[in-house]
C-alpha cells in the first residue's frame, strides 16, 4: 500500500509541479527524502524560506511549476516577500507546511508560532486547508488544482496527528 | 563610476537577455534608461534577486543576468551557499558593489568595509567568481555570457545616486510581458 508520502509526491508530480524547495522539519522528513528519488521533480533546499520563495518566484516564470515544503515557523519569517513578490506579481506557490505545535507537540515554544499560524494566514487572505486526519489529504489535488488555476500562495498545514506523531 | 553609469554601460551587453533586477533604484535605473520586455523589475522583497535569478535559470535554457546590490546580498546571504550548490551554467550574478545601501541614503554597508563578497562566494563553493572594477564591468558580463559557465561578479564602484522616478508598470504587466518573451524565446 502506497504511504502517505507516496500520494504526497504523486499528486504533485500529476499537477506537474517540477521544481521543489524546502527547508526542513522532522514531519515533513519522509517527503523530502522521497524528493531526492523523484525523476521529474528538481529539489533545491533553501536556507531560508523566503530565499526558497524567491527560487519558486523564478522557476513559475521559467516555465515550471514551483512549491515550497517548509514548517508554520516559516510564515513569521515570509510574510513581506508572500506579500510583495508571490502574491503581488500574482504567483500560484503551493505551500505544504508541517503544523508544528499542535495537539502531540513535545517542544513548548512551538506552541507560541501555532497559536498564530492559522490568524497570520487569514490576516495574509491566504486559502488555508488543514490536514488532521490521514483522508484528509484526499483533497491535495484538488488543493493544486485550485492553486495553479488562482495564481495565489496557498497553505496546506499538516498536523502530527496527520503524520502520526514524530 | 557610480552604479547608474555602471548600469548605463551594461545596457548593450545586457539588452537583449533575461535580466532580474534588484529593488529600488537599480531597478529604476534600468527601467528608465533601456525599458524591456526581457526585464523583471523587483517592485519589493529586498534580497531576493539572486534567488529568483537563479531559480529562472535552472527552470529554463534562456541566458539569465542577476543584477543585484552588495546590501541585498548581505540581506539574503544564504543565497550564495545554494546558488554554488545548484550550478545553472546560463546564469550570470552581477553585484553591484558600491559599499552602501544606494536606496536608502548610502548608509555604508559591511561590504565596503571588512567582508569580502569575492572571499564569501567563493568560500561558500561558487567556482568562478571574478571581482571586477566599474569600468570593467560591461566587457566582465559579456566574458561571462560568452563562457557559459554560471559566473558571479563582484564589481566594485562608488557610491552614489542619480535622481530618477518610481516605476508605475503594474507588477503582473511586469511579470506577464517577461513570461511571454520568455515563451516566446524559449519556442
Amino acid at each position: 500500500m502506497a504511504t502517505i508520502e507516496d500520494r504526497i509526491l504523486a499528486d504533485f508530480v500529476n499537477n506537474d509541479i517540477e521544481f521543489v524547495t524546502t527547508v526542513p522539519c522532522k514531519q515533513l522528513a519522509g517527503v523530502i527524502a522521497k524528493l531526492d528519488s523523484c525523476d521529474s521533480i528538481y529539489h533545491i533546499p533553501s536556507n531560508k524560506e523566503d530565499e526558497g520563495m524567491g527560487l519558486c518566484a523564478g522557476a513559475f516564470m521559467g516555465g515550471k511549476r514551483p512549491a515550497i515544503i517548509m514548517q508554520n515557523t516559516a510564515i513569521g519569517v515570509t510574510i513581506n516577500t508572500l506579500v510583495t513578490l508571490t502574491q503581488y506579481y500574482r504567483m500560484p506557490l503551493p505551500m505544504l507546511i508541517s503544523y508544528r505545535g499542535e495537539l502531540g507537540e513535545p517542544v513548548a515554544c512551538q506552541a507560541e508560532m501555532a497559536v498564530h499560524t492559522k490568524a497570520l494566514l487569514a490576516q495574509l487572505h491566504i486559502p488555508t486547508y488543514h490536514f488532521h486526519q490521514e483522508e484528509d489529504a484526499e483533497e491535495l489535488d484538488a488543493i493544486l488544482k485550485y492553486t495553479f488555476m488562482c495564481n495565489k500562495p496557498v497553505a496546506i498545514l499538516t498536523d502530527a496527528t496527520f503524520w502520526k506523531g514524530y | 563610476m557610480i552604479r547608474s553609469e555602471v548600469i548605463k554601460q551594461l545596457i548593450p551587453v545586457i539588452s537583449d537577455h533575461f535580466v532580474v533586477c534588484n529593488i529600488g533604484l537599480p531597478s529604476q535605473e534600468l527601467h528608465l534608461m533601456d525599458d524591456q520586455a526581457t526585464n523583471f523589475y523587483m517592485l519589493g522583497t529586498m534580497g531576493l534577486s539572486s534567488s529568483i535569478g537563479l531559480g529562472l535559470a535552472l527552470a529554463q535554457k534562456q541566458k539569465v543576468i542577476a543584477i543585484d546590490g552588495d546590501g541585498s546580498v548581505l540581506t539574503n546571504f544564504g543565497t550564495l551557499p545554494t546558488i554554488a550548490n545548484n550550478v545553472a551554467d546560463n546564469f550570470v550574478l552581477l553585484i553591484i558593489d558600491n559599499g552602501s545601501y544606494g536606496s536608502t541614503g548610502d548608509q555604508p554597508t559591511y561590504a565596503g568595509q571588512k567582508t569580502s563578497l569575492t572571499a564569501v562566494a567563493r568560500a561558500c563553493g561558487c567556482e568562478n567568481v571574478i571581482e571586477c572594477q566599474a569600468e570593467e564591468a560591461a566587457q566582465t558580463v559579456q566574458q561571462a555570457l560568452d563562457s557559459n559557465q554560471m559566473t558571479i561578479i563582484v564589481c566594485k564602484c562608488e557610491s552614489g545616486n542619480i535622481k530618477v522616478p518610481v516605476i508605475e508598470m503594474d507588477p503582473v504587466v511586469i511579470r506577464d510581458r517577461f513570461m511571454k518573451k520568455l515563451e516566446q524565446r524559449n519556442a
